[in-house]
């Protein structure tokens, strides 16, 4: 499979979430943000950074860049998205995803390597997971407090669309410990940690990432 | 030439942790008795032509659209009193 990932002016995982699914057996194809064009892909990764330097919000900026008119247009016709950190925030000012991440309770930046509870192997993301899997990936944000108001969080938990949950700690103040959820379709998924940066034993946690660069497989065959 | 403004604020139920970082440092600059500190952003827009309903909502819209995400934040506008050139006039700079 073809999987895009965009770079935005101020990405910094593109290289990393290029390698990851290359690791997960896919081609990799650079998107860029400032061209309409997903050049046929068959799914798409926004990556996490600082787009746009987090001007106005984080993600607020990138939302109206061009490549994210198609992928709102794809996403709404089932085009499976993954965004992580910056990218969850770009999936949540586009209205993607419901909700919004705002700065971490503790004020600080945190960086650790972070248990997280798979609750929903049902998205394209998701599948190469046993339901309820703990992993061990990246966590490193700012602004990764995850929030929205009671009715959408009953909606998300009753719909079962919280995808992954921290475990142990709650690193960033995130309402009902949430780290990533999806669309009601399950094809966008956003999420807090970073598994790109755990798919190698060289370097990281270990490999526990690479399940979301090799779902697609699994979910698509 | 006129001024619009358009001043954004976290919603109250939404926790404010740079609000609450200032209310931390305050009284350890010695000012006592504050009991709570909001952070917003304001934005100051210069838009050609008299200030008119029209463009007030026109305002508002890239308040709702952009300046401001409307599931964190709330936003007012109004017309300034002053563009920014005439207050630049006023302190005799050029």
């Amino acid at each position: 499979m073809r999987i895009g990932v965009v770079t935005f002016p101020g990405s910094l995982d593109d290289v990393d979430a290029a390698r990851a699914v290359v690791r997960g057996g896919h081609d990799a194809v650079a998107l860029w943000h400032g061209d309409a064009d997903l050049r046929g892909v068959d799914a798409v990764v926004l990556p996490g950074g600082f787009s746009y330097g987090d001007y106005l919000r984080c993600g607020a900026i990138s939302r109206f860049a061009p490549v994210m008119g198609r992928v709102v247009e794809e996403a709404g016709r089932g085009l499976p998205v993954l965004g992580i950190c910056n990218g969850f925030q770009i999936l949540c000012e586009s209205h993607l995803l419901p909700g919004a991440l705002i700065r971490n309770d503790h004020r600080k930046f945190v960086c650790r390597d972070q248990r997280v509870r798979i609750e929903n192997n049902r998205t394209p993301w998701t599948s190469a997971y046993d339901q309820g899997a703990e992993i061990t990936v990246v966590l490193k944000n700012g602004e990764g407090a995850y929030v929205a108001d009671q009715p959408t969080l009953d909606r998300l938990e009753g719909e079962g669309r919280v995808v992954a949950r921290y475990l142990e700690v709650n690193p960033n103040g995130s309402l009902h410990d949430i780290a990533g959820i999806c669309n009601d379709r399950g094809n966008v998924v956003g999420l807090m940690p970073h598994p790109e940066h755990a798919v190698e034993d060289l370097c990281g946690p270990g490999t526990d990432g690479l399940g979301f660069f090799t779902s697609l497989v699994a979910a698509l065959a | 030439m006129a001024r619009y403004v358009v001043d954004v604020m976290p919603k109250r139920e939404i926790l404010d942790p740079q609000g609450k970082a200032v209310l931390g440092a305050l009284p350890r600059l010695g000012f006592e008795g504050v009991v709570d500190v909001r952070q917003g952003k304001r934005f100051e827009l210069e838009i050609e032509g008299e200030a008119d309903e029209a463009r007030l909502d026109q305002v508002r819209t890239m308040a709702e659209l952009l300046l401001s995400n409307p599931v964190i934040e709330d936003f007012e506008v109004h017309v300034a009193d002053q563009t920014v050139a005439e207050l630049a006039h006023q302190e005799g700079r050029p």
